[in-house]
């Protein structure tokens, strides 16, 4: 019983259900070919890796009681430095300069979450707007950077962080699954991840126990930055081009939509990293599902609101009492009847 | 005198939360034209029943018999529909809205959809002078104090079902004469018959205005008793089952051990230390191992001087000294690192963090000094948590239970043991026992004491003079975000001498 009181039941039950339909209508789930996984489930994996990656700085930042809806824009920019210095190198192959160019478009995008980070705790806009600023100007910037054209690339070493393998792995996927552990380290063996709790469950409160809120605060949206960032590079090494426009457009949204699912609240407080991973596969997988089983394109984004809806009432107490919770209280009007007679 | 039939009746109430039994077969009359007392420490089961008379919880066995007909509440309103009103601690009332708008909410006199704006302010004013109050009606709530919108709600509450009133510690924000006020509220609605129960911690009011009382303790019925035939010392042993002892013996204590405090080191010493606007200026010296009391009305600027001493607010004047070197206390992490210990008044905002457990709100400020990247190993945690959750009687004591899940009282202790782990030479508590039942309030207080004699240097502040007097070595007095007086607190100080300071200010 305890198992089906845990929040992460249903959205675990959707994402197998989901997996096993993929079974079915996928000519390839999952086989081996020239050394590494390919299939249905391996291309989850691999596309699943930027809304994960972002998804996971949500959680972050939505566990302060803030949101970040900037990190689409984050990505582009990041995709755009990124390809912008790439085109420019003599030899594009060369490992070095892009491991390199790569350092270069994370810090970028640290310094963009910083900027985040200094509007929501030093000047104390509230998340919401002051993150809308950079997701409205940041698009802009991309473009500046771009020159408002689609930078293409050639590297090979680049391409790699998006469809290469390493250990027949996808390694956007693993690059996704190194963040997530990292951030699980990160959280839950130091004392951050309670400090964190405690600054979304009350900022006053956390302050005059002697934690320094702000500085947790500011420190989310760095990370937050960072990890959309990364995300932002894997996109446009996808495409081997830096496009300002579609890059990460409404990530934002969906990387809300699984931290929620994920049995994080909006308000802050407690978070849960792996129920953020679930509710990322989740979303994912299902994009990927909608195609397979042949619902029409104009139909699609009603037809994953439908299962989104599905999933958050399965989560809501209320509702499940309302629907299945009857059967309880039966038992015990019945022995209350037998006691006046 | 023939007794009359009860209008509410409640037997054998039995409710059950995940791992604990709240209500135990509990059982409750309540007569017409009475004004019923619930007694009990915090955790008792008093806001159980509360909550179960007023439909907020289903009970798990049980009857209730209103009128004389079994009901069952399933909802607030049902509740309210069959004739119980509540009023709680904090007024429920949309301050923003005018006094009659505020009665009638929600059930405005109507003519053809049209609601009459004249009619609702005609009968407001007549439901008010029922009870003796006479307000301009159309005048927004937050003109009033918070007495007077305590007694709108309470007419709005009477207007809508006038069987049975529940007043949740109505008492605990007013003035003496504000408490005077409600009781002439109160026993005007006894006389038409209503019959009220009332909850209070404090036993004079109880005293005063009840006729009857009930007392719970974990969860089960002690008993019923006429107010006027229960001593209070036998009223406060069944609340709390053992004897007072404790109280008895920290008498004098603050006589006893002057003599060591007073030539002890200083600790903290400020000179015109002050803030613009909070509290003018003052000078105070903290000695190690003395405890002292700031004594002063609600808003006299006791938090405000207790703050700045946390560097939860920036002095904008003066000079403070600790351990004799100048310092600026910028934030509280300042404060910790010279052994400052502070906790705040309002428990529920910028006290305990609810959603989490016990041991994480008892662990949060050793934590946070300690810094994120060096966590407390767990076993370390555990075993501190355990020894305080014993130290101090923590109930119930399961570390790993959210914190909002517990009574007032245990929440107040878990706010303690969150800075005695700390081990802090200072520790100012705001209001530690505000809104808490006698046993643990005694227990607080037994703590400063051996805190006290450990060495530990006090800053106590409260509203009950008899609480300062009983535990301080000396005692500072505000009035008016100024610091007046400060008395050695020595046999010819008295709770009269202090409301005199209080009255009158300095006296020099």
């Amino acid at each position: 019983m305890t198992i089906l009181k845990n929040r992460l039941f249903w959205p675990a039950v959707i994402l197998v259900a989901l997996l096993v339909v993929n079974m079915f209508t996928s000519n390839q789930f999952i086989t081996v070919r020239d050394g590494h996984l390919f299939g249905t489930l391996p291309d989850i994996l691999r596309g699943s890796a930027p809304l994960l990656l972002v998804a996971l700085g949500m959680t972050l930042v939505i566990a302060t009681g803030g949101i970040d809806l900037s990190v689409g824009s984050v990505m582009a920019i990041s995709g755009a430095v990124a390809c912008l210095l790439i085109s420019d190198l003599g030899n594009q192959n060369s490992v070095g300069s892009v491991l390199l160019i790569i350092g270069v478009a994370i810090v970028v995008s640290l310094v963009l979450g910083l900027w985040n980070g200094a509007l929501v705790a030093a000047v104390g806009i509230q998340p919401i707007i002051a993150t809308l600023i950079l997701m409205v100007a940041g698009r802009g910037v991309a473009q500046l950077i771009t020159d408002g054209q689609i930078i293409n690339v050639q590297s090979s070493p680049y391409a790699t962080i998006a469809t290469g393998f390493f250990l027949a792995m996808p390694v956007a996927f693993l690059i996704a699954v190194g963040a997530v552990v990292l951030t699980v380290l990160l959280t839950r063996r130091t004392a951050l991840g309670l400090l964190l709790e405690s600054v979304g469950g009350s900022p006053t409160a956390s302050r005059l126990a002697g934690i320094r809120s702000r500085r947790i605060t500011v420190m989310t949206y760095v990370v937050s930055g960072g990890l959309a960032g990364l995300a932002g590079l894997i996109y446009s090494a996808n495409i081997k081009s830096a496009d300002s426009i579609s890059a990460g457009n409404l990530i934002e949204l969906d990387a809300i939509l699984a931290v929620v699912i994920g049995g994080t609240a909006l308000i802050g407080g407690r978070f849960s990293i792996a129920g953020t991973v679930i509710g990322a596969l989740l979303i994912q997988t299902l994009g990927v599902t909608v195609v397979a089983v042949g619902v029409p394109s104009k139909a699609t984004l009603l037809f994953k609101a439908v299962i989104v809806v599905a999933l958050c009432l399965s989560q809501s107490a209320t509702f499940r009492q309302k629907v299945f919770g009857r059967i309880k209280p039966r038992p015990a009007t019945a022995v209350r009847a037998e006691v006046p007679a | 005198m023939g007794e009359p039939s009860p209008v509410l009746e409640m037997t054998g109430i039995r409710k059950v939360f995940p791992g604990v039994v709240a209500l135990d077969g509990v059982d409750f009359r309540l007569f017409p034209g009475e004004i019923h007392a619930l007694m009990g420490e915090n955790g008792a089961g008093k806001s159980t029943l509360i909550k179960v008379l007023t439909g907020v919880y289903d009970i798990d066995g049980g009857d209730i018999t209103l009128g004389g007909a079994a009901v069952r509440f399933t909802g607030p309103l049902q509740s309210q529909k069959a004739g119980v009103s509540t009023v709680y601690q904090e007024v429920n009332l949309c301050t923003n809205l005018s006094v009659a708008e505020n009665i009638f909410i929600g059930r405005e006199p109507r003519r053809l959809g049209r609601i009459q704006w004249g009619l609702m302010r005609k009968r407001a004013a007549e439901l008010l002078a029922r009870l003796d109050l006479n307000l301009d009606v159309s005048a927004s709530l937050d003109t009033y104090s918070l007495a007077i919108q305590q007694m709108v709600a309470i007419a709005r509450a009477v207007d809508v079902s006038a069987r049975v009133l529940i007043l949740d510690e109505p008492t605990s924000s007013l003035d003496a004469s504000e408490v005077e006020q409600l009781f002439k509220v109160m026993r005007r609605l006894k006389e038409e018959g209503v019959a009220i129960l009332f909850v209070s911690h404090f036993l004079d009011q109880v005293y005063e205005v009840s006729d009857r009382l009930t007392v719970l303790r974990n969860g089960k019925l002690i008993g019923e008793y006429k107010t006027a035939e229960l001593p209070q010392v036998q009223l406060v042993e069944k609340m709390i089952g053992k004897e007072l002892a404790v109280l008895d013996d920290l008498e004098n204590k603050a006589q006893r051990t002057r003599a060591k405090t007073a030539e002890a080191a200083p600790i903290l010493s400020a000179t015109g230390l002050g803030r613009t606007g909070a509290i003018a200026p003052f000078d105070l010296t903290i000695n190690a191992g003395e405890v002292v009391g700031l004594a002063g009305l609600l808003g006299s600027g006791r938090t405000e001087l207790a703050r700045l001493l946390f560097g939860a607010d920036r002095a904008d004047s003066g000079t403070l000294q600790i351990d004799g070197k100048d310092v600026t206390l910028r934030s509280p992490q300042a404060a910790m690192k010279h052994g400052i210990a502070f906790s705040s008044e309002n428990r529920r905002t910028e006290g305990i963090l609810g959603e989490l457990t016990v041991r994480e709100n008892i662990i949060l400020a050793l934590q946070a000094s300690r810094g994120w990247t060096r966590p407390i190993p767990r076993r370390k945690q555990d075993e501190l948590v355990d020894k305080y959750i014993k130290a101090l009687q923590i109930r119930p004591a399961d570390p790993e239970r959210e914190v909002r899940m517990l009574s007032g009282g245990n929440q107040q202790k878990v706010l303690l043991a969150r800075w005695l782990i700390t081990e802090p030479r200072l520790l100012i508590i705001d209001e530690p026992t505000r809104g808490i039942d006698v046993g643990a309030k005694a227990e607080i207080q037994k703590l400063v004491a051996e805190l006290s004699d450990g060495g530990v240097a006090v800053l106590f502040v409260s509203a009950e003079l008899e609480e300062v007097l009983r535990l301080s070595h000396k005692i500072e007095v505000l009035r008016d975000r100024r610091l007046v007086e400060e008395l050695e607190n020595t046999e010819g100080v008295d709770a009269d001498r202090i409301m005199q300071t209080i009255a009158s200010g300095a006296t020099s």
